[in-house]
């Protein structure tokens, strides 16, 4: 069953934990790494929008706005002001949560719902874009280079591994984030907003608020996500940090694994890395993977609108016959 | 309990509700009845603040609530179910009741807990696991019922909770609705199933056009000659026939 509130049982939980953990022993190979390391990336800033869009249906085109934000913010305080990023981790997922806050506050004043929502989150991501092109303090269209210099202290790693645990307790971060909105009281409501606000209201949630806070949270991922991807790329510019390709992406790895659920992220980012890595590792064309990608997510929208975690549902539970 | 004074709703050109008072007690089941297209339903959405008012007062428990956000007006127990069924579609029956649980109860486990004692106190105890998707009717609006009731409220208004049911379902939410009461929970419908408005209220007021034309029991209401010329038209009632036949069914 997807979009539901029953917890994820502990097991399950240690099961995928012990199987990430272990991942890296079992396949040392940098291509392996590389591979865990993009999946478990996709699958924390696919977290981001699926706490707001899958949770509490606030469907949004413009994530990568948070993801941007919180990129520039770490680098910035790096490179111009000579913090360590290890502060800019926080600070990346203040600017996120600001922004989001921001954004959540005047379309939510306005009462702007679902495409209009979305609309208006997707231009946001796009002015914010444009600033990051324009002003000075961002390197503009030139973007940053973050200079390499291996060290646990300046959240760079010699090995991959470094990279991989880091992003590993982010993403198991964000799971638990997940499955605590599945027991808590605040999931209980952003589930009920997402299915009918008035309804919502009408029980006495206060609706704004709670819609509010998601985006605080959402938006707080997004930009520890962005962070990350500066230092292990050592290298932002606006197209990258801020482009809608992002924001698809972070879409994407959701509905493709299932929108609500606590594991859907991560299951479509798996397929995302598969797919992206495998594409690459065949053949030379460029974008082939998106083009593929896109093409699951027809065949899935089909036949499993609930996403991909949908099929464990069925074959754990064959019983439960319709839908 | 409830006040309502002098309130008046205008949509364009049409006041929908024109200068309406009513007054709900602690306690009773007050109902609320008219013809189709009365403004009973848009009334309700004035008393729970879904809808701004043109003029009037609504005081609740002492305190003028006018204007208030809906949720701070559930909040201090004054909650409203919808004649068009609301369910969380996607959502199990016990986490649809949960919801409102979890307004009166924030810990998880007393609110399941809490909703679990709901559902049998509406008859949904076999329902728990179900799909709020997928339930008929009668299911539907049993939910909605037990989702506002599971929020511990003061006072319930029901919109036509009867509707569409059959017979036998409409007795079962008849004793419902008085075991509600009885427990303390003050009750105002809207209902047009008038067997089921006849036994259960205490007051009935009846809405015509926007306005109020008449107040009392059940009895003084069935005899009331506005009221029937409201349901059946002018000249339907022979002036020495006491106007008995029209106002029991409609």
């Amino acid at each position: 069953m997807n979009s539901t509130l029953k917890p994820v049982p502990w097991k399950l939980h240690l099961a995928v934990l012990a199987v990430a953990i272990a991942f890296p022993f079992v396949f040392p190979s940098n291509f392996m790494v590389n591979f865990g390391v993009l999946a478990l990336f996709y699958a924390f800033i696919g977290q981001s929008w699926n706490i707001a869009g899958g949770f509490a249906g606030q469907l949004s085109f413009g994530h990568v706005a948070f993801f941007g934000v919180g990129a520039y913010a770490s680098t910035i305080l790096q490179i111009r002001f000579g913090f360590s990023p290890w502060v800019g981790l926080p600070a990346a997922a203040i600017a996120g949560a600001l922004v989001g806050g921001i954004i959540a506050v005047l379309s939510f004043r306005a009462g702007l719902k679902g495409s209009y929502f979305a609309l208006i989150t997707l231009a946001f991501a796009e002015v914010l874009r444009i600033i990051a092109n324009s002003v000075d303090i961002t390197g503009g269209g030139l973007g940053m280079l973050i200079p390499m210099k291996p060290g646990a202290a300046n959240f760079q790693f010699a090995e991959r591994t470094g990279f991989y645990f880091l992003i590993l307790a982010l993403a198991a971060g964000s799971v638990a984030l997940a499955e605590w909105l599945r027991r808590s009281r605040f999931g209980a409501q952003l589930a009920a907003i997402r299915e009918n606000e008035d309804s919502a209201k009408a029980l006495g949630i206060n609706v704004f608020n709670e819609k509010v806070k998601v985006m605080l949270l959402s938006g707080a991922i997004g930009g520890m996500g962005g962070c990350f991807f500066a230092q292990y790329f050592l290298y932002i510019d606006p197209l990258i940090v801020f482009g809608t390709d992002k924001s698809v992406e972070m879409l994407l790895v959701s509905m493709i694994g299932g929108a609500g659920t606590v594991y859907g992220p991560l299951v479509g980012a798996v397929l995302l890395a598969l797919v992206s890595d495998g594409t690459r590792a065949l053949t030379q064309i460029q974008g082939l993977s998106l083009a593929l990608y896109g093409a699951l997510l027809v065949v899935i929208i089909a036949y499993l609108p609930n996403g991909l975690i949908d099929l464990f549902g069925r074959w754990r539970k064959p019983a439960r016959g319709k839908r | 309990m409830l006040r309502v004074s002098g309130l008046s709703k205008v949509f364009g050109g049409l006041r929908a509700v024109d200068d309406a008072s009513l007054q709900v007690d602690q306690g009773r089941i007050v109902a609320l009845i008219g013809p189709n297209g009365a403004g009973k339903t848009t009334l309700f959405a004035c008393i729970a603040g879904f809808q701004p008012i043109n003029a009037g007062r609504v005081q609740f428990l002492g305190r003028d609530i006018t204007g208030l956000p809906v949720h701070e007006i559930a909040r201090a127990g004054m909650v409203r179910t919808f004649q068009i069924t609301q369910p969380f579609a996607k959502l199990t029956v016990h986490e649809n009741i949960a919801v409102g649980a979890y307004q009166k109860f924030p810990e998880r486990h007393r609110a399941w807990e809490h909703a679990r004692a709901i559902a049998s106190q509406v008859g949904m105890e076999h329902m728990l696991e179900q799909p709020a998707s997928e339930l008929t009717v009668a299911g539907r609006k049993r939910l909605e019922l037990a989702r506002a009731l599971a929020t511990s409220p003061r006072l319930l208004l029901l919109d036509e909770v009867m509707a569409g049911l059959n017979p036998s379902e409409i007795l079962e939410i008849i004793a419902i609705i008085r075991k509600i009461r009885d427990s303390g929970v003050t009750v105002l419908l809207i209902e047009h199933v008038m067997h089921a408005v006849m036994s259960l209220s205490d007051t009935i007021y009846v809405l015509s056009y926007g306005k109020i034309i008449a107040q009392g029991t059940p009895e003084e209401v069935v005899n009331n000659q506005a009221v029937v010329e409201a349901y059946l038209g002018r000249g339907s009632t022979l002036p020495q026939d006491d106007a008995k036949p029209g106002a029991s069914h409609a």
